[in-house]
């Protein structure tokens, strides 16, 4: 560009339009740059705020011919390009005919605290907040009076009290010594990390400078004030790890609730269990790879599928081997183990011995926050919903519907139920299908907290079998309250001693647990308990 | 006509005539083969054949403990395999302490993953393992007691069938994500290895080598004695009963849970030393032995030779581990086909076992024999 140009532009006397002040990013000087940017923020121009955080992300261009300033999307060797200053698109070129305007660290702190400040200007308060809480970092002086400024107009309440959070931290700096403690008071009610870095810092600051009375009482200030705030972010962790060991339990929930029927109703351990499990998962993949542009949806149909797919691979397991072994629950343990192996083993072959891994839908990404120290992720609060209104739905059918009424005969008492005219045989069948099914359900929801692989099954068959041994065979209740125990007491185990040791506690717990209760929590009474 | 003891164990049945021959008979000509006959002669028998036969005999022996809890006792413990590496750990752990200064970082005092773990000192638990009987001790106590333990928990609450099934696969799992763990003492997840010697004799020693192959075939035929001696005895009798009708033999006055500890004890015994023998034999010993498919896999040797009969688990061990041998050599993909494969096949079709298929075969015949014959005698009349 020319010197004159950038001549203008220092003595600020130059009034130049949106599209010139765009066209100017092509300098190669990172101060002109910097003024610029600064300039771009200032005009409050709508595509201000796409363009420096463009800039930011290194997605700005210019074109080698016309110098027409552009963000492009770069994939390989093509690019698809949109005029930067007023936002229409330009169509494709290729990526040599761009040059990128460059950045340096400088630059990279201006960019972040024009963006910053032209976000305080958005209209969605969530944004507001979020460039605020951006802020706390490099807060100084003139920060500071613009978010005081800023604290006047804004009526969002939790966007004021992130704004005055900003200001507090900046406060801490200050020399005169009750505006020092004052901050470090109203920071006690924050539980922003950043805060907590701040009065560390305080904090060994303080310990350093000389021991007047004054900084004896900010000491103990600060440090009283770090204690709350522990405290409080420690009571956060408590309900986290609550949150954490409820949506494992649901998973156990989701894997336990077909086996505990299968279990329940026809006295078989399944140990495929963990293959329709892993069946589940493999058909939401497939079906990923089949509708590439719905990934939204492609989840919503899974279910439905994984559920009809495996409840037929599981219906013809029942018919094809298990009805042979009736009343030898061994030899039916060892027969499904073997058919856990081909499955396997098939999956192996026809997919691939590798992890897949299924991508998540936007709706499901991302997370809930509630406070800066406890946020929830949306996928396991799905997840607990879904295992949720999977086990109501169960309840339901097997309390109010026709076939619920049989199976509940036939597990109560079978033979008398086959006087009665039941066809045990086809409750058996659809039972084992239900289990299956649900198990594929199960799967589709596993396929989106971990990576989809053949030992996918294997990693939840013990768990979800303690979870059934614990709560009890023949009543949902006592699945549910075995998989939240389970997933609870995993998780809170885990964070002071280790995974896999709390596994280990875990499995012993039971050991000894069923010395107490060998039926389980929610053991069946009466006399079909004897058998 | 006092039968001698022998002859009452091991040449009482057919099977067990033909188990008893085999064995010694291999027991005889495996080593002869391999160090007297030259290696360029057809009848040389390779090192290597002999490591994988001794490893047979420990698999065997191992079989057989599984078949005395499941055949006779008709307790189907999915943790043998836990008792087996214990065993096959307490021997390991002396192997290690053979080693002494000639491991990678030559320290005389500690095995080289502790010094590679930077531990000070040997934990308390592996005092006295440089002392072989203390280790042979080990070997039965090991898994002795941890099968009491959870015997005595297990079967004084009555937990039986498929939960108890469970129980010992929850056991065997959660022992194994224990010896994965580095801090646990054993290893982590390379086991213990790098063996050097055995009671002063090297163990890459064809000698040494033919020495536990012939140590393995006599273990499993006293083994098979040992079952076979329980199985005759009064005791017996009661184990069985128990096997067929619990509550029947407790109404009766007898403690049930007593005699069943009693037999998973032993059982459990059987599996270490089958490890202990194992493990010099293989060189190592790491925690994949607790993994639970490796309980089921031996459930299904059993099951494939027939259980109940002693050799019909012999039988079974050797057949699935040599299909094994043969088929993860000849196509690795196809061995899950068909383990899994076996698993349905031998359940749903061949509840007795190969064993029990021979003798229906031969009860077939003797049959028609005697059917031919009493026709013959009709129209001979």
């Amino acid at each position: 560009m020319s010197t004159s140009f950038a001549d203008a532009i220092d003595e600020g006397n130059t009034v130049l339009s949106f599209p010139e002040l765009v066209a100017s990013l092509t300098t190669k000087k990172f101060d002109e740059k910097a003024v610029i940017i600064k300039k771009i923020q200032e005009s409050e121009h709508p595509q201000s705020l796409i363009i420096l955080s463009k800039l930011l992300d290194g997605k700005i261009y210019y074109k080698k011919d016309d110098k027409t300033v552009v963000i492009a999307d770069i994939t390989k060797k093509t690019a698809s390009i949109i005029n930067a200053s007023t936002g229409e698109p330009l169509g494709q070129t290729t990526k040599k005919k761009l040059k990128k305007v460059g950045i340096n660290n400088k630059l990279r702190r201006a960019l972040n605290s024009s963006i910053a400040q032209l976000s305080l200007n958005n209209e969605d308060p969530k944004i507001r907040k979020s460039a605020v809480v951006e802020m706390f970092k490099n807060m100084d002086d003139e920060m500071s009076s613009i978010l005081q400024k800023q604290l006047g107009v804004e009526k969002n309440k939790h966007v004021i009290k992130t704004l005055e959070t900003a200001i507090s931290i900046n406060q801490l700096k200050s020399s005169v010594h009750d505006d020092k403690l004052q901050a470090i008071e109203s920071l006690s009610n924050s539980l922003y990390p950043e805060v907590r870095v701040a009065l560390n810092q305080l904090e060994k600051n303080l310990s350093t400078s000389p021991q007047t009375s004054q900084t004896l009482t900010l000491i103990e200030t600060t440090q009283n004030s770090l204690k709350k705030i522990e405290s409080r972010v420690g009571i956060y962790k408590q309900i986290e790890n609550i949150f954490f060991g409820i949506s494992l339990g649901s998973v156990l929930l989701l894997i336990a609730v077909g086996l505990a029927i299968t279990f329940g109703v026809m006295g078989v351990i399944n140990m495929a269990h963990g293959e329709m499990l892993m069946l589940g998962a493999y058909t939401t993949y497939i079906i990923q790879l089949l509708l590439p542009n719905h990934i939204e949806y492609s989840i919503l149909i899974s279910i439905p599928t994984a559920f009809i797919f495996t409840g037929l691979v599981g219906i013809g397991i029942e018919r094809g081997v298990i009805r042979f072994l009736y009343g030898r629950p061994l030899e039916t343990l060892l027969a499904t183990f073997g058919i856990s192996l081909i499955l396997q083993q098939a999956v192996r072959t026809l997919i691939s011995p590798q992890n897949r891994a299924v991508s998540t839908p936007e709706w499901m990404s991302g997370s809930l926050d509630i406070n800066p120290a406890l946020s929830l992720t949306y996928n396991r609060l799905y997840i607990i919903i879904f295992a949720l209104l999977v086990l109501a739905g169960l309840m339901l059918l097997l309390n109010k519907s026709k076939f619920g009424l049989q199976v509940r005969a036939v597990t109560q008492n079978r033979s008398m139920a086959k006087a009665m005219g039941i066809k045990t045989d086809w409750v058996d069948a659809f039972t084992f299908g239900l289990g299956s099914g649900i198990a594929g359900i199960a799967g589709v929801a596993l396929s989106q907290l971990t990576n989809v692989g053949p030992n996918l099954g294997q990693a939840y068959i013990i768990d979800s079998f303690m979870v059934v041994v614990f709560g009890g065979v023949g009543n949902l209740w006592g699945t549910l309250f075995g998989a939240m125990t389970l997933g609870i007491a995993n998780k809170f185990l885990e964070p002071s001693m280790g995974a896999v040791l709390a596994k280990i506690i875990v499995l012993v717990f039971i050991i000894l647990f069923i010395q107490k209760r060998p039926r389980g929590m929610f053991a069946l009474k009466g006399r079909s308990a004897d058998n | 006509m006092e039968k001698s003891l022998i002859q009452r164990l091991l040449l009482s049945d057919t099977g067990s005539k033909i188990l008893t021959i085999v064995i010694i008979f291999i027991a005889i000509v495996v080593p002869v083969l391999n160090l007297l006959v030259p290696v360029d002669s057809p009848l040389h028998i390779s090192t290597y054949t002999v490591t994988l036969l001794g490893k047979y005999l420990c698999y065997a022996l191992l079989a057989l403990s599984v078949d005395l809890v499941w055949g006779y006792l008709g307790i189907l413990s999915l943790g043998h395999g836990a008792f087996f590496a214990l065993g096959g750990y307490a021997m390991g752990m002396y192997l290690m302490r053979q080693i002494g200064d000639r491991g990678v970082y030559g320290n005389p005092l500690l095995p080289d993953f502790m010094v590679f773990l930077n531990w000070g000192s040997l934990p308390w638990y592996w005092f006295g393992f440089d002392h072989f009987p203390l280790a042979l001790l080990m070997m039965f106590a090991a898994p002795g007691i941890l099968a009491f333990v959870f015997g005595w928990l297990a079967f004084r609450s009555r937990v039986t069938g498929v939960y108890l099934s469970i129980m010992t696969q929850a056991m065997t799992y959660a022992l194994m994500l224990a010896f994965f763990q580095n801090d646990f003492g054993f290893g982590g997840n390379n086991g213990l290895t790098d063996f050097k010697e055995i009671l002063g004799f090297n163990l890459q020693d064809n000698t040494t080598r033919c020495a536990l192959f012939v140590a393995s075939a006599v273990a499993l035929l006293s083994g098979y004695a040992f079952c076979k001696y329980i199985a005759q005895s009064r005791l017996g009798s009661l184990v069985m009963a128990i096997r067929d009708s619990e509550s029947r033999v407790r109404f009766m006055g007898y403690r049930d849970e007593h005699i069943k500890l009693f037999i998973f004890v032993i059982s459990a015994m059987l599996a270490g030393i089958a490890g202990a023998l194992y493990v010099p034999q293989v060189g190592i010993i790491n925690p994949s032995e607790f993994a639970p498919i490796r309980s089921i896999e031996l459930v299904i040797w059993v099951a494939i030779g027939g259980r109940g009969t002693l050799y019909g688990a012999v039988l079974g061990a050797f057949v699935v581990n040599y299909a094994k041998t043969f088929f993860t050599a000849w196509a690795p993909e196809a061995w899950l086909f068909i383990l899994g494969g076996i698993f349905v096949f031998v359940t749903v079709f061949m509840p007795k076992g190969l064993v029990g298929i021979y003798n229906q075969a031969r009860s077939r015949n003797t049959r028609k024999k005697s059917m031919k014959e009493s026709q013959a005698n009709i129209r001979n009349s």
